[in-house]
């Protein structure tokens, strides 16, 4: 920044402060993003990034300040004023509506029309070319999306927002559910849409995917904009120090040394269910943190659903502690004997009852435990519940207040409360850390290995391939409904994984262990 | 190919709707001793249409995720006010034909706007608004009677060119004229967001206050022709809490048979339609196979839940269990 008066920022925020309550979610914020570029947004969560792009979409409007697109002020009262000023935001909670097919939904802010009703033939064409345009042919514009994979929803969504003609283009955790191979799709395109003049505003907590994208980043912290640099002038270290603003240490945390395999708690064997996987063995024993890999959607998250009793039809031998059980139900996974939990993916509809108090949430999966003949012991259950919140370092003002009042992260916490107190040896994670902030992250890997050296037997499905380096024993590939491959050891490295991930054989050399072929 | 498949899929309700309806005036026709006559057409379809348009009425409120109580009442309240207004010279039928019509919509942009504006449920304001009109259609017509032009009710519900019963043209001319249109328009397309995603639409800047506005006007509106249509068949007005009541709950009985999910932002009206002959039809098989006609509401509870159970059948096909929950 040598002479900020010399020319106007294309989008720029002065003094941009929100105030939610007593709450304040951005103070005093100066911001600016030109054309042409890639400007990353970097924070924890409650960092104020979600509220930055809530005003610029229009969502919400700002307490005070002024904003400034192309040198003229602007307010938005509503999305529709930002779309029509050129700001398209693609939010991480998918902007779809699930019941309307693909080109409905693309179109739904200015299909075309033809006296004045919408022409369909035209809609299904501009549906068409914008699909190719992000290269997702196989989406038919015909079908709901109500029936489209989650990734292939994501790619909906980005298409969609290109329809809009968008001048500046903000994508809030957009890659979060994206298979590898459209990854690298959206990358493309946004590179192309920058190198056409766009302003893109890039909000992610993958650093890799920071590193390959962004030429400038910012950094919130606590509601403030704290820096803004050129790409490469920090290091992932100081980047991360800037976010959350103390000394950055060691992520993970240790791995135990073993000299004997752990007696086994959970043995699958030729498990399959439908289309979606087929003959899947593995087991994790006593005390192990188990990872399941891959690219997203081959099957990991079925898997999981299919141990705790979800789906139906599923084929195969499951062991605890050698007796084969069948698993019919969640009630039954949990129950004694089994003592399973699964901390699910989506917090907001699997997890959570949102409108529900801190406490009952957390108390909701044990319950039965919790009672004195037929009612409910409130007085162990506070103690029980105030315990597992220090433990948990759960932020919230209070226990009866509603669980969605809390942030991300502290609501994330909460749902792997609940599933502690049933006090379980065998825990299912499905994708447990998707957005939420670093340092929640770190205290969720300190928990999972003090849970392991507690004995309890840990199978983790997670899309974060850091996370299967630092917090997994071993680490099964899952490729089209299959185990393909088993890393440990010096096998677990990032390269090995990715390069299993895409079936492709691993360099000679490498130490591997094919569990199934 | 694919687009076929994708097209019986999503119509899969209105297409079950309209295949029972077919069978079950097959049977209906095979065994009256008429036969297939033009009278025993007209007569069916007559009491068929005023059903078909409440059911058709209710669809859009329902599409937007909500649901209207209040289209029985709008339905006597607009037959109770037809009674009074549509007679004399034709220019005076016309005014009052016009009247009841824009009485009809006005109703129905009460509910929107205390739906949209007031944030209330719509369950609650419609059962309130309802019982309003209600107490309207009782001011206007206290005891039973009142007349109507008569030449225009022969027309209508009798047959053009002695072949077709003019009340299905007048079916007919509703869909084309405002069920197509309002589906391809901007607020049609609003109604269908709004019901699927109410948050998502918003934040895709779909106009979800107009369209439900819309929703609930039209709804009301086409309440008001089936009072109208009521008032032509019957040449009388009947302020009748009990014939109210009935057609609220028949219409929403007619729209899930027709495939509209209650959660909204799927189905249409043309599948309300055939739920709502499927409904009429019960009568009309009770008579020919001389059963009582007390017998009916039994066997119009079977055939719903019959209709509801084959729309579910996908439960069976479900193998997540997640997937029951949405």
């Amino acid at each position: 920044m040598s002479d900020p008066s010399a020319r106007t920022p294309f989008w720029q925020m002065r003094g941009v402060s929100k105030h939610y309550g007593g709450v304040r979610a951005l103070q005093g914020v100066d911001f600016a993003c030109e054309r042409g570029r890639i400007h990353a947004v970097l924070g924890e969560n409650g960092a104020g990034k979600s509220t930055l792009i809530k005003i610029m979409a229009g969502v919400v409007q700002p307490s005070e300040g002024t904003m400034f697109l192309e040198g003229r002020e602007v307010a938005f009262a509503s999305p529709l004023e930002a779309t029509g000023a050129g700001i398209v935001c693609i939010f991480q909670e998918l902007s779809l509506m699930p019941d309307l097919t693909v080109a409905d939904n693309i179109c739904i802010t200015d299909p075309p029309r033809r006296f004045g009703l919408i022409d369909q033939r035209a809609q299904r064409r501009r549906a068409e070319e914008l699909l190719a345009r992000v290269g997702c042919e196989d989406v038919h514009p015909r079908e709901r999306v109500r029936n489209l994979s989650l990734s292939r929803r994501q790619m909906v969504e980005i298409a969609k927002a290109l329809g809009r003609n968008p001048k500046i283009l903000i994508l809030d955790e957009a890659t979060s559910a994206l298979t590898a191979a459209d990854v690298e799709k959206v990358y493309e395109i946004l590179r192309r849409l920058r190198d056409e003049g766009l302003a893109i505003l890039y909000i992610s907590h993958r650093m890799h995917e920071i590193k390959a994208l962004a030429d400038v980043c910012s950094v919130f912290r606590n509601g403030r904009h704290i820096e803004t640099f050129v790409k490469g002038a920090r290091t992932d270290d100081q980047v991360i120090e800037l976010m959350i603003g103390r000394e950055y240490t060691q992520v993970f945390p240790a791995k135990p040394v073993r000299t004997e395999a752990p007696p086994k708690v959970l043995e699958v064997e030729h498990l399959s269910w439908g289309e979606q996987l087929h003959d899947i063995s593995l087991s994790v024993g006593r005390g192990e943190i188990v990872g399941l890999g891959g690219l997203d959607g081959q099957g990991q998250r079925e898997l999981l659903l299919a141990l705790f009793g979800v789906l139906r039809g599923v084929g195969g031998t499951v062991r605890i502690d050698g007796g084969p059980v069948r698993i019919t139900s969640p009630r039954k996974a949990k129950s004694a004997g089994y003592d399973m939990a699964l901390i699910p993916e989506d917090r907001k509809s699997e997890g959570l009852m949102l409108p529900m108090s801190v406490r009952d949430n957390i108390a909701m999966a044990s319950i039965s435990q919790l009672t004195r003949g037929i009612v409910v012991d409130r007085g162990r259950e506070r103690t029980r519940i105030e315990a597992m919140i220090k433990k948990l370092s759960i932020r919230a003002g209070d226990v009866d207040d509603p669980v969605a009042t809390l942030s991300g992260g502290n609501q994330q916490k909460v749902v792997i409360a609940k599933w502690l107190m049933t006090d379980a040896r065998i825990v299912l994670l499905n994708d447990p850390t998707r957005g939420i902030d670093v340092g929640t992250k770190q205290e969720m890997y300190q928990l999972l290995r003090e849970l392991a050296d507690a004995g309890t037997a840990i199978l983790f499905y997670t899309t974060d391939y850091d996370e299967l380096i630092g917090c997994c024993d071993r680490v099964e590939i899952v490729y089209a409904g299959r185990i393909i491959r088993q890393l440990a050891g010096e096998a677990l490295t990032e390269r090995n994984i990715v390069t299993s991930s895409l079936n492709l054989p691993l360099e000679i050399g490498a130490v591997e262990a094919v569990a199934q072929p | 190919m694919k687009d076929l498949r994708l097209w019986l899929g999503q119509n899969y309700g209105a297409l079950l709707a309209l295949a029972l309806f077919v069978l079950m005036f097959a049977i209906y026709i095979g065994n009256h001793a008429a036969g297939l006559t033009v009278p025993v057409v007209t007569t069916a379809a007559n009491k068929g249409v005023l059903l078909a348009l409440v059911a058709m009425a209710q669809t859009l409120p329902i599409l937007t995720g909500g649901l209207d109580l209040s289209v029985g009442m709008v339905f006597i309240m607009c037959n109770s006010l037809a009674s009074s207004i549509v007679v004399g010279s034709p220019l005076e039928t016309a005014i009052g034909v016009i009247v009841v019509l824009g009485v009809g919509a006005l109703a129905g942009a009460i509910n929107g706007c205390i739906v949209v504006y007031g944030r209330l449920q719509p369950i609650i304001t419609t059962l309130a608004t309802g019982a309003v009109y209600y107490g309207i259609a009782l001011w206007l017509r206290p005891i039973p009677g009142g007349d109507v032009q008569e030449d225009l009710a022969d027309f209508m519900t009798y047959t053009v060119f002695e072949v077709v019963p003019t009340s299905l043209v007048l079916l007919l001319v509703v869909v084309l004229v405002v069920w197509l249109p309002f589906r391809r328009s901007m607020l049609g397309r609003g109604c269908y967001a709004a019901g699927s995603a109410e948050s998502a639409a918003y934040m895709s800047g779909v106009q979800i206050g107009r369209s439900k506005l819309a929703a609930y006007t039209l709804a009301s509106f086409l309440a008001a022709l089936a009072g109208l249509m009521l008032t032509f068949v019957t040449y009388s007005g009947e302020a009748s809490a009990p014939i109210g009541n009935t057609y609220t709950l028949n219409s929403i009985a007619s729209v899930v048979i027709g495939g509209t999910s209650l959660y909204g932002g799927a189905g249409g009206a043309i599948g309300s339609i055939f739920g709502a002959f499927v409904l009429r039809t019960i009568d009309d098989l009770l008579f020919v196979f001389d059963l009582p006609p007390l017998w009916q509401p039994l066997f119009q509870g079977v055939v719903l839940l019959a209709a509801v159970s084959l729309g579910a059948a996908r439960v069976f096909r479900i193998r997540n269990r997640l997937e029951l929950f949405r």
